[in-house]
């Protein structure tokens, strides 16, 4: 188990430098530069320009530039911001939390639905249930996020008034963040009342990021059961006469996971771009709007930073995914 | 479900009402998050509504709802008989806001205002450079650092600036957000506590509300400053809910979850106007839209050419499509709201066959030229592409082929300044201070044709630009509003541009507020708004 946590460590080293790369890269292709962004219509006189420029680094050579940034990476500076003039790291931890806490809050909404709906339309393949929750995942996955939002929004929060519009929580409560998880520091505030206000304001952004990953969850376990229950074992278990629900539980769950869990995990990559939109939309102070708002601007240490960041997420749950196997199916982890 | 959200309403509406007995609180669904809390380093207007305008005051102010100065910190001025010395009279008993690890010992005073100047025009001042990168361009752009040659304390109350050459728009210059007054004792105190910084994330000020705290990108609180100087706010809070799209905005609006939010889409005014439990202020914008033809390069070096393409394109065909009727057909570069807007002036009327014509006669057939339409959306521009859209079909009519570029924002205005630029740019502006000149000396002087400028047409008309400096060394307003309609007159003659629109401004809001004001310079500020019970 050791050796085979090393290797996938090892791994990550050449990837993680390939995305400093793509980091560093991605955002200075993008045409415009921050200076021009920053004067606006007024305009700035190229001396101004060259100045601001040599302040702010940009003058160097582009390879100088990027090892600069790599050498700061390595001693654990991620650079500041060029418009709010804070540490990266600062603001990304100020706002992570918020963003983990709506992602963890989707996926297991995803998860929780998907995988029964799945098994269940696996198992009674082509009936109706099959027919309808099979066509709403498809409806699902090709559902625009930021209209959907606004859907529910103006259904829920405006026609019906049942959940607030945007925020994290009422505006009434106010408690330092300690955590920066809502949920806990709502509790942990001990006002009456904040703990239901948090619930209630991640209600629907929950549901509108979960959509997409429901469809492709509950897709993934249907046709993930399909075929192991074709296989030798499951026929044999149930030549057996074993019970038909210690078949599909026990025998037939447990290897179809496999490739599910797999799914689950490359969903982290479409939370975050969905987090974009669902953040923007809700008003989320999350790291998904930081970033667009960070792109838009070419805030270059922000964008650099901040995807190295999030790449760093991924790539820690991909990690856990393929330990996961392990725990799931002992065979992957002797190999 | 049906539980857990009945229950859900019943907390939520218990907690409505106990807000309503214990404190008025203001809500605002503002459109985007504060770069920072310092007015000086920044640029936009955004930063300067949750900054500037609740915490801090400055030597001069616009009075409300108008551009006009008037005294703010400084209670009365004075100007030399050459105008390049103000001196200017400080008001005494205005204190400073606490925190909870600053308490002023002092009132406001002349070495505060000094200190504010100064750190931002002096590089080697040592809180010049607080924050590793930061940059003053607003003071540099107003062209402050070439300006003021000198900022004296006289005595406690009294502080003397000298200009290098007379300034007729200084005053207004000074009541801008950048010119915002920061107490030197904070200042002081975070220094010896090593936290410089925070000048920038716990602001102090004199202003109608105290800063209590900021949760990124979520949510601002302030405080009513009970000791302020001036007319005491009427709400206890205010708070802004950072809420970016604007249909989310609306909806939070009609559900009760904020009083007042800026920039509705233009698809949703109807709507609001027909929704009872909500009003919408409207009033003219101090901006213009505007098409510059690049006035160095033939054809469009001659003005009959410019005359000829400004009457083919249907003016009114863009307000009513692009703006959604909310804005009124432009004929000067300055707004009708602006001191010296020349009314005199007859616009180019719709003409296409004529346009043709003229087109004609000078020789111009089968032209083909291209249109700039900016992919942003900006106040003076709704929609640049279907506005691009509109000229093109106008211009097919008298013969004129028009292709539509278009470019990121950023390489947009600067490829749209490069010398040799061809065709023409949709672009706009919105005041900053009220003063004509800041139209015309940025967008249209010779000065500003150059790189690094504004002046998309590249115009440069020496009587035009004569009359311009005339004008800004001149103090007497009736004077300098003769200089400026003349300099109209020239402008509609040569045509460097075709005037668009000056759009209108609306700012939706709960049926209960009451007392906001406008501003013609887009800020919203919060001191005058009460709420009915």
């Amino acid at each position: 188990m050791v050796r085979f946590l090393l290797s996938k460590l090892l791994y990550l080293v050449p990837t993680f430098l390939g995305i400093t790369i793509v980091a560093f890269g991605f955002v200075r292709i993008l045409p415009g530069d921050p200076v021009l962004l920053m004067a606006g219509e007024r305009g700035v006189s190229p001396e101004r320009h060259a100045e601001l420029s040599a302040q702010l680094g940009f003058d160097k050579p582009i390879v100088m530039q990027y090892l600069d940034f790599l050498g700061r990476l390595l001693q654990g500076d991620l650079g500041n911001s060029l418009v709010t003039k804070k540490p990266v790291l600062t603001e990304f931890l100020a706002l992570f939390p918020a963003t983990v806490e709506l992602g963890l809050c989707a996926i297991v909404i995803a998860t929780l639905v998907g995988v029964p709906v799945g098994v269940l339309a696996a198992i009674k393949r082509g009936s109706w249930f099959d027919q309808v929750s099979m066509t709403s995942a498809l409806v699902g996955f090709s559902m625009p996020i930021f209209w959907w939002g606004l859907l529910l929004i103006i259904f829920f929060s405006g026609y019906l008034g049942w959940t607030p519009v945007s925020g994290r929580i009422s505006l009434m409560y106010f408690f330092p963040q300690g955590t920066g998880f809502m949920l806990i520091d709502s509790l942990m505030s001990g006002q009456d009342g904040a703990f239901a206000s948090a619930v209630s304001h991640l209600i629907l952004p929950s549901i509108v990021l979960a959509t997409i990953p429901l469809a492709v969850i509950a897709r993934q376990t249907r046709s993930a059961m399909l075929e192991v229950m074709g296989e030798d074992y499951v026929r044999t278990a149930r030549a057996k006469g074993m019970p038909r629900r210690r078949v599909i539980g026990v025998h037939a769950l447990r290897n179809a996971m496999i490739p599910v869990v797999t799914t689950i995990g490359l969903q982290i990559g479409v939370l975050i771009a969905g987090a974009i939109l669902t953040e923007t939309i809700f008003s989320w102070p999350g790291i998904g709007k930081w970033m667009i708002d960070s792109i838009s601007r070419r805030d270059y240490p922000v964008v650099q930073s901040g995807l190295l960041l999030i790449a760093g997420m991924v790539m820690v749950v991909n990690l856990l995914v393929d330990l996961t196997y392990g725990l799931i199916n002992p065979r992957i982890r002797a190999t | 479900m049906k539980y857990l959200s009945r229950s859900l309403l019943a907390v939520s509406a218990l907690a409505l009402t106990t807000a309503v007995a214990e404190a008025k609180t203001f809500v605002y669904c503002s459109e985007a998050s504060p770069e920072g809390f310092d007015p000086s380093p920044y640029t936009a207007g955004t930063t300067f509504d949750a900054s500037a305008h609740p915490v801090y005051n400055r030597l001069t102010e616009f009075k409300k709802g108008t551009t006009e100065v008037e005294p703010g910190l400084a209670e009365s001025w004075e100007v030399s008989e050459d105008g390049t010395v103000y001196t200017f009279k400080l008001r005494q008993g205005v204190k400073w806001q606490s925190n909870d690890r600053f308490t002023p010992t002092r009132d406001f005073n002349a070495d505060d205002v000094i200190f504010s100047f100064q750190r931002q025009g002096d590089p080697n001042h040592p809180w010049h450079q607080y924050i590793p990168g930061i940059t003053y361009e607003y003071y540099t752009s107003m062209d402050m650092p070439n300006l003021v040659k000198s900022i004296e304390k006289v005595d406690d109350y009294t502080v003397k600036f000298t200009l290098n050459q007379p300034e007729a728009p200084f005053l207004a210059n000074i009541a801008m957000p950048f010119a915002s007054i920061v107490s030197k004792e904070y200042a002081d105190a975070l220094d010896q506590a090593g936290t410089r910084e925070d000048l920038n994330n716990m602001p102090i000020g004199t202003g109608p509300f105290k800063f209590v705290a900021y949760q990124k990108d979520a949510v601002i609180r302030y405080q009513k400053n009970a000791d302020y100087w001036g007319e005491a706010p009427k709400i206890d809070d205010l708070i802004f809910a950072i809420t970016p799209d604007s249909s989310v905005r609306l909806q939070k609006l009609k559900a009760g979850e904020c009083h007042l939010m800026p920039y509705p889409a233009p698809a949703d005014l109807e709507a609001i106007k027909a929704d009872t439990s909500l009003k919408l202020d409207e009033q003219p914008g101090l901006n213009v839209g505007y098409l510059a033809y690049n006035t160095t390069m033939a054809p469009f070096d001659n003005p009959k050419v410019r005359k000829a393409l400004n009457m083919a394109i249907n003016k009114q065909a863009i307000i009513d499509g692009v703006f959604q009727g909310a804005a009124e057909p432009a004929k000067n570069p300055i707004p009708p709201t602006m001191w010296s807007y020349n009314d005199s002036i007859q616009d180019d009327s719709y003409d296409p066959q004529a346009a043709k014509a003229m087109l004609e006669a000078e020789g111009v057939t089968g032209l083909s030229m291209n249109i700039w339409a900016m992919p942003v959306q900006r106040p003076y521009m709704p929609n640049a592409r279907r506005t691009a859209e509109l000229m093109q079909e106008d211009l097919s009519k008298v013969g004129v082929n028009a292709q539509i570029v278009s470019y990121e924002w950023g390489e947009y205005l600067s490829k749209s300044m490069e010398a040799g630029r061809d065709g023409a740019v949709i672009l706009g502006w919105t005041g900053d201070n009220g003063d004509p000149d800041n139209f015309l000396s940025v967008l249209l002087s010779c000065d500003s044709a150059k790189e690094g400028g504004a002046n998309r047409a590249f115009w440069c008309n020496e009587e035009f630009s004569d009359l311009l400096q005339k004008a800004k060394a001149t103090a007497d307003q009736a004077e300098r509003t003769k200089l400026y309609e003349q300099a109209q007159v020239i402008f509609k003659d040569q045509a460097p541009w075709l005037t668009i629109a000056h759009s209108t401004q609306y700012v939706p809001m709960r049926s209960e507020v009451s007392g906001f004001v406008m501003s013609p310079l887009g800020d919203f500020t919060f001191e005058t708004v009460d709420l009915a019970e």
